[in-house]
């Protein structure tokens, strides 16, 4: 390791900036502006470069092992299209709130605004879709750069943040100065919750007799599944998660009422409907869990913990914001409330009830192969302990129905993008940061398109995922809005003539690939892809092809408007 | 309502940028932004005129107030505070009508920056609202161009 005060050039001070963030591995591509960069890191051992073969997969690549292990992902493209590439995991990672740093190669300080050849604007395109964005213009500010860059992007909510390093800066030398501590005058994100807001929601939790936790990703992010669990439990409260708060809750605990909103339970969103007080943590009030606004919990005393007081008040007025860390905020609450368990049976009796009367379920009368069969056999036999990824579309809302997530950090999902070939990469960034579980990837025909060159990444690394391949040679969900709300118009979102043999690609890329039509062949490839280890293994589940996701509370719906079924029976397969 | 918000960032390429294209990603309304040093050089002051109801301005101050480059966000509205705005204008110059634009330059308190045969330059310092009136009641006379600085303001002091 170098110490400070030694005379290194750009490319070297990058190299080991990323070694005192403690960066393992680098998601990237070269370029023109970092061949600097690239002749640097050839003799770098204890960092890893791994290459993937787009720079989106890079971005989705360094989000998965972000989401999965709680580090920030670090991806590095050269300027120009290398740069642009990047802006679709850009744009996820910030919806979802997912630490990230993206170094960037810029042509030269001196041809900056020229039209110079790989050049664009990456600052200016990525402004709003990053928390913040830099563009390094001298070699001395190299150093402080970064370190402000991975302290943004892992402090208070958590994001994307971009560095754009141009050509000169990363060739000429200077003293390497690491700045030990960061200080940004206009960055001051609250963590500690004010201790009377506290105190007064623990008064309404005590006061309250059908209270309903409602817990986001930032429960996750901000590691309190643990106070959760203690706090739920103590109190006797059912929990209902987001997407992306899935894992926050033990799928398993009797207390756990599963994902909320446009495909949530019935029962979830029933209790929404009644709660008489909503008590939101690390949430945002997504359009995709509220429905119609006017009409989303209508009973309820409203309270919302966030970390970003952008979030409180945006879309649904509450009655008590407490702005702060999620941990913080619920550890408070422990410390103020009472221990005593509180006696709610009559409002969980009433939950178990619309548990009871409306449970998820499909047909397994046909003998055919079904999404749901797939999931919950993968969720069996690997006892909800696996990390999942998934694409974006229907095997995605069922991964959420049907899966039983134990753990947090066990969901990778494009939640707030819904980006379409986000699940392949994702899963191999995950599985290059967690080696003690499984990482299983459930992704679409469409998706799975979308970023199908890095396969060719995971062979190359040999990464154990298990790529479960829902194939219904239909972009499913929306087939699904065409069914039921575009006069069944299926408007160029059939692939059943066009798509390529889903095996036979997999084998030339060097994948051990399977098929399965029906249950029994699919259980037995479950079975033999959870034990393949040495590298990636690709099941094609050919399942059936006009499927629909219900339950459904339609766009912009109140939770009255629920479908549970389809309407029309003629068009069941 | 109308709402006077006073936004201090740091004073870097790009700051001015990441505020005007928040507005307009949002939707937010952006009735005027001004822009300019303050004493201490590393920091910028932006003056911004909006209108909105509550939940949209308390939205406006939150936004602003995330961006990294801002260090400190204030709505002047309801406190005690100086609003002013310059305006710069070029009327036309006829014989007959020159006494009257004269008479008018006083009752607006504006000074004559330049003076040619068929045309005359004038400022005028005010309010926004003075200066609407100002636009308004000159435009007969004939108006060849005219420029608006946007409001500034700043805290009436203790």
């Amino acid at each position: 390791m170098h110490a400070s005060g030694q005379t290194l050039n750009g490319s070297e001070i990058f190299i080991e900036c990323l070694r005192r963030e403690n960066v393992e591995y680098i998601f990237g591509y070269p370029g023109g502006s970092l061949l600097k960069v690239y002749e640097t890191l050839y003799d770098v051992k204890d960092i890893q470069h791994i290459l993937v073969r787009h720079e989106q997969g890079a971005t989705h690549m360094a989000e998965g092992y972000a989401r999965a292990t709680g580090k920030p992902g670090v991806v590095l493209v050269t300027s120009g299209p290398g740069a642009t590439n990047t802006v679709t995991g850009i744009a996820n990672a910030y919806m979802d709130s997912s630490p990230m740093v993206v170094f960037t190669g810029q042509v030269p300080s001196s041809l900056i605004g020229n039209d110079a050849f790989q050049e664009a604007d990456i600052v200016g395109i990525t402004r709003p879709i990053t928390k913040h964005n830099f563009l390094v213009k001298d070699v001395r500010e190299l150093a402080m750069t970064i370190r402000k860059a991975f302290y943004l992007a892992t402090t208070g909510r958590p994001g994307p943040v971009l560095v754009d390093m141009p050509k000169d800066v990363l060739n000429a030398s200077c003293t390497m100065e690491w700045p030990e501590s960061v200080e940004i005058r206009g960055f001051k994100p609250t963590i500690k919750c004010h201790i009377n807001q506290v105190e007064k929601v623990a008064q309404k939790i005590a006061q309250a007799k059908r209270p309903l936790l409602y817990i986001g990703g930032g429960v996750i992010s901000a590691e309190a599944s643990e106070e959760l669990r203690t706090l739920a439990i103590q109190q006797n409260i059912p929990v209902t998660m987001t997407l992306q708060g899935l894992g926050a809750f033990p799928g398993n605990h009797p207390l756990s009422m599963g994902m909320l909103g446009m495909h949530g339970t019935y029962w979830a969103n029933q209790a929404v409907n009644k709660c008489d007080l909503l008590i939101a943590v690390g949430a945002r009030f997504d359009d995709r869990v509220t429905g119609k606004v006017e009409t989303f919990a209508p009973q309820a005393f409203k309270i919302h913990n966030d970390i970003d007081p952008t979030n409180v008040d945006k879309n649904v007025k509450v009655d008590l914001p407490v702005v702060g860390d999620a941990k913080n905020f619920l550890a408070g609450l422990l410390e103020v409330m009472p221990k005593e368990r509180e006696n709610r049976d009559s409002w969980l009796a009433e939950i178990n009830a619309w548990r009871k009367l409306c449970p998820l379920s499909y047909s397994r009368e046909d003998n055919a192969l079904r999404t749901e069969f797939v999931i919950e056999e993968v969720s069996r036999q690997t006892s909800g302990h696996a990390v999942v990824v998934t694409d974006v579309g229907q095997h995605q809302m069922w991964t959420s129905q049907f899966y039983t997530f134990i753990n947090p950090r066990s969901i990778i999902s494009s939640g707030g993008l819904g980006t379409m070939g986000y699940g392949l990469p994702a899963a191999i960034g995950a599985a290059f940061g967690i080696k003690d579980r499984p990482v299983v990837l459930f992704c679409g025909d469409g998706g799975f398109m979308m970023n199908i060159q890095e396969l060719v990444t995971a062979v190359h690394h040999k990464i154990p995922i298990k790529i479960f391949l829902i194939n219904n040679s239909f972009l499913g969900m929306v087939r699904q809005w065409q069914e039921l709300f575009h006069k069944e118009k299926y408007s160029f979102t059939d692939l059943g003539d066009s798509n390529p043999d889903f095996v036979k690609v997999a084998e030339a890329f060097g994948c051990k690939a399977l098929m399965a039509d029906n249950p029994d062949t699919a259980k037995e490839a479950i079975t033999e892809a959870m034990a393949w280890e040495e590298g990636p293994i690709l099941v094609d589940f050919r399942v059936v092809k006009k499927d629909m996701v219900f339950p459904m509370v339609p766009a912009g719906g109140s939770i009255s408007d629920m479908l549970l079924a389809r309407l029309n029976p003629k068009t069941m397969v | 309502m109308k709402h006077i918000i006073s936004v201090l960032v740091e004073n870097k390429f790009g700051s001015l940028n990441r505020v005007a294209a928040m507005f307009s990603a949002r939707g937010f309304n952006l009735e005027s932004i001004s822009i300019g040093e303050t004493e201490d050089t590393e920091i910028s002051r932006m003056t911004i005129v909006t209108r909105g109801e509550d939940q949209i301005i308390s939205q406006v101050l939150k936004q602003l107030n995330r961006l990294v480059d801002t260090i400190k966000v204030i709505d002047l509205t309801r406190q005690p505070h100086v609003e002013r705005e310059l305006l710069l204008m070029t009327l036309k110059l006829t014989k007959t009508q020159q006494h009257e634009i004269f008479e008018l330059i006083n009752v607006f308190k504006g000074k004559v920056v330049d003076i040619k045969q068929k045309s005359i330059t004038i400022e005028v310092i005010g309010s926004p609202e003075k200066i609407n009136t100002t636009i308004d009641i000159f435009r007969v006379y004939g108006i060849k161009e005219l420029a608006r600085s946007g409001a500034v303001a700043i805290h009436r002091g203790e």
